[in-house]
């Protein structure tokens, strides 16, 4: 019988093209996605050095850092985003690339876009200049981001040179209480084993909760590999995967779907496989987290306190101190009834439908605290549309929330959605780096959609328990 | 397409403190509305030195005793977050020619390598050895032999390290990959082969 294997290592060796000069691997990337930001200057280098792309069918591109989320007329007011959509268009229609535009309807975040219409699939390698890339781990995919000249060899040659990463198998064990979500899963994952912890390494997620989730909630985990240190994180492939993707547009059909299936399943790790780390984590020790500092590794539960210097180790009285400074918070102090300016609810981590449709459970009736700016940011014109079928819209709207169209949005800040000043958001998104978020002083809380809910309701960082009084799954007293 | 053979570098250096420096902050995104990377290097680390109106901030880099350093020395996880090739791209062409950390996020290590701009690791105590000697005499001219894995200032020579992959590719003049993987047409084309879902 063959050594069993892990789903790393069959993947890497599918796509392994030869062994370059200095050591590293030649690895064939199956798919390829590409937006606006990061593959410009990709296709100047191309034109630059006379090279066409390999295979135009294995690149798929949309738009969605700098799209504006309000007024989606060309030409937009900011001539440089403006610059940047004609560009991407240019260089599809110049190379014959598909292209998801902004009157497509299926235009959305890159991250989204790649799931919904069944160009991720399990066994494949995905790249994007985009670390987030990571996301499509979720359907038992190699997925990682990649800087612009590696864009460029991807679409010279459809491979890059890569050194192969470690696994290590993370086994998240039991069941979530109630309030409990993905995003408090891999907040935790983070804070567990640092934002350098993953460094080396490929994340695979396993056990009882993992194998619970839904496809999007999976998303949502390896979304965040990378804010981990791990350049990409991954779920083998079951048949709540297989069971999202069929019918999909680029999901195979017939006949095909059937062999798909059966290599798909052959693709997941072998029992008795090897791991160069494994960690172990009890789903009952995880409450609803949320970040205090200036990166998503400084994080804890909602009914803990922020840190001070004096209570940390000597070798992190200096990073805490500076996040204490950045982030205005009273060292020692509950971070519970925090006051926030701002709702930020949206990107490629928590703008799928059922981050939509969960929230909107709970915010049903309610409204947005005075004074709090909320804006909700569909992560693709797909859930955009769902939503408005099932009026979650509405909810969101009567809340007080504006309703955005689809877009990378106040996530990064590349487009016309920025805080202003110190302002304090309560996010959805992935990164509390100082000035993510538009603003060089601005403030960025990290936290599930349900908690962003609550806190833009209570004008204040809330535990959506205790808002909600969630007594049990999906329960509301 | 030939490549310099990158064997040693040596310059002034500046130290800029800090665990977990995340490419956000490297070239915060707003620069990034560009269809080249020509331009960005007046962006490196905008936020840190320059306030909302303009005017400077106290940080290493407007300190006028730094002002010509090619040599960046950080602390551990340098150049986390984003992928944005930006950021290396912003250091490079603000004229930063390898960067020393005691460990470095893993795209941006291969972005730099890419450029040509080694990522050299070496131990806390030895980063703060050259921290404090740069602040006493910002003159002082830092010899990286990559060769030989030694990063050598005055009469003193301190190990550093460098990944074996990246020192090949630095040394034997490859760290742009892109002729390597073209020649390999006929084997991207057997493997793609290989691979049912790239049949389509």
């Amino acid at each position: 019988m063959a050594e069993p294997k892990n789903l790393f290592e069959k993947v890497w060796e599918a796509h392994s093209v030869k062994t370059l000069q200095n050591g590293q691997t030649q690895l064939l990337i199956g798919t390829h996605l590409i937006h606006e930001v990061t593959s410009p200057q990709a296709f100047g280098m191309l034109r630059d050095l006379g090279l066409k792309v390999r295979f135009p069918g294995r690149t798929f591109a949309t738009v969605d850092h700098i799209v504006p989320t309000d007024k989606r007329t060309e030409p937009f007011d900011d001539p440089l985003a403006d610059a940047m959509i004609k560009e991407l268009r240019k260089n599809c229609e110049e190379f014959g690339i598909t292209y998801f535009d902004l009157h497509s309807g299926k235009q959305g975040i890159v991250h989204m876009v790649g799931p919904e219409q069944g160009i991720t699939q399990p066994g494949t390698t995905i790249a994007c200049g985009d670390s987030h890339t990571s996301t499509h781990g979720a359907f038992g995919a190699i997925a990682f981001g990649i800087g612009t000249s590696q864009v460029r060899d991807v679409l010279a040659t459809q491979t890059i040179a890569m050194s192969k990463l470690k696994v290590r198998r993370i086994n998240v064990s039991g069941e979530l209480g109630p309030g409990v979500y993905a995003k408090d899963v891999i907040l935790h994952i983070i804070r567990t084993l640092g934002v350098k912890g993953g460094l080396g390494y490929a994340y695979e997620y396993g056990g009882d909760v993992f194998d619970h989730m839904t496809m999007e909630e999976r998303m949502t985990v390896c979304n965040m590999s990378i804010e981990g240190g791990a350049r990409c994180g991954y779920i083998n492939p079951d048949e709540t995967t297989f069971e999202y993707l069929q019918g999909r547009p680029y999901a195979p059909k017939g006949e095909a779907w059937d062999e798909a299936k059966k290599r798909w399943q052959a693709i997941a790790s072998d029992p008795g496989c090897h791991y160069d780390d494994v960690v172990n984590i009890h789903a009952e020790d995880i409450a609803p987290t949320v970040t205090w500092g200036i990166n998503p590794g400084q994080a804890i539960f909602i009914d803990e306190r922020v840190p001070s210097v004096e209570r940390v180790p000597a070798n992190e009285k200096a990073a805490v101190a500076e996040a204490l400074e950045h982030m205005k918070l009273t060292p020692d102090a509950p971070i519970k009834s925090t006051p926030i300016d701002v709702a930020f609810f949206g990107s490629c981590t928590n703008g799928r439908l059922s981050d939509f449709v969960e929230a909107a459970k709970y915010l049903e009736g309610h409204k947005v605290r005075a004074g709090v700016k909320a804006i909700a940011v569909p992560g693709s014109q797909i859930v955009s549309q769902l939503c408005a079928e099932m009026g979650i819209d509405q909810v969101f709207k009567e809340a007080g929330f504006e309703w955005r169209e689809a877009g990378c949005s106040m996530c990064l800040a590349m487009n016309p959605d920025k805080l202003i000043g110190d302002q304090l958001c309560a996010s959805t998104s992935n990164r509390n780096f100082k000035g993510r978020q538009g603003s060089p002083n601005g403030r960025t809380v990290l936290m599930s959609p349900v908690m962003v809910v609550a806190a833009a309701i209570t004008g204040e960082i809330s535990d959506a328990r205790e808002v909600f009084a969630v007594l049990g799954h999906g329960a509301v007293a | 397409m030939a490549l310099a053979k990158i064997t040693s570098i040596s310059g002034k250096a500046v130290y800029i403190p800090g665990d977990d420096i995340d490419t956000d902050r490297i070239i915060p995104a707003r620069f990034m509305k560009c269809v080249t990377f020509d331009g960005l290097g007046e962006y490196m680390f905008y936020d840190v030195r320059f306030n909302e109106d303009g005017s400077e901030k106290a940080h290493p880099l407007n300190d006028p005793r730094f002002a010509k350093a090619s040599i960046l020395i950080a602390d551990s996880n340098f150049g986390c977050g984003s992928s944005r090739e930006h950021a290396p791209q912003a250091m490079y062409r603000y004229g930063i020619r390898a960067v020393i950390a005691e460990s470095f996020a893993e795209i941006f290590y291969g972005n730099s390598i890419t450029l040509g701009m080694p990522c050299i690791s070496t131990g806390k105590e030895q980063i703060q050895e050259i921290a404090a000697l740069i602040q006493e005499k910002p003159e002082t001219e830092l010899v990286i032999d990559l060769e030989n894995e030694r990063l050598n200032f005055g009469d003193k020579s301190i190990a550093i390290s460098i990944s074996p992959t990246a020192k090949d590719a630095l040394v034997q003049g490859r760290w742009d990959p892109i002729v390597e993987l073209l020649d390999a047409d006929k084997e991207i084309s057997a493997t793609a082969a290989g691979l049912p879902y790239l049949a389509n």
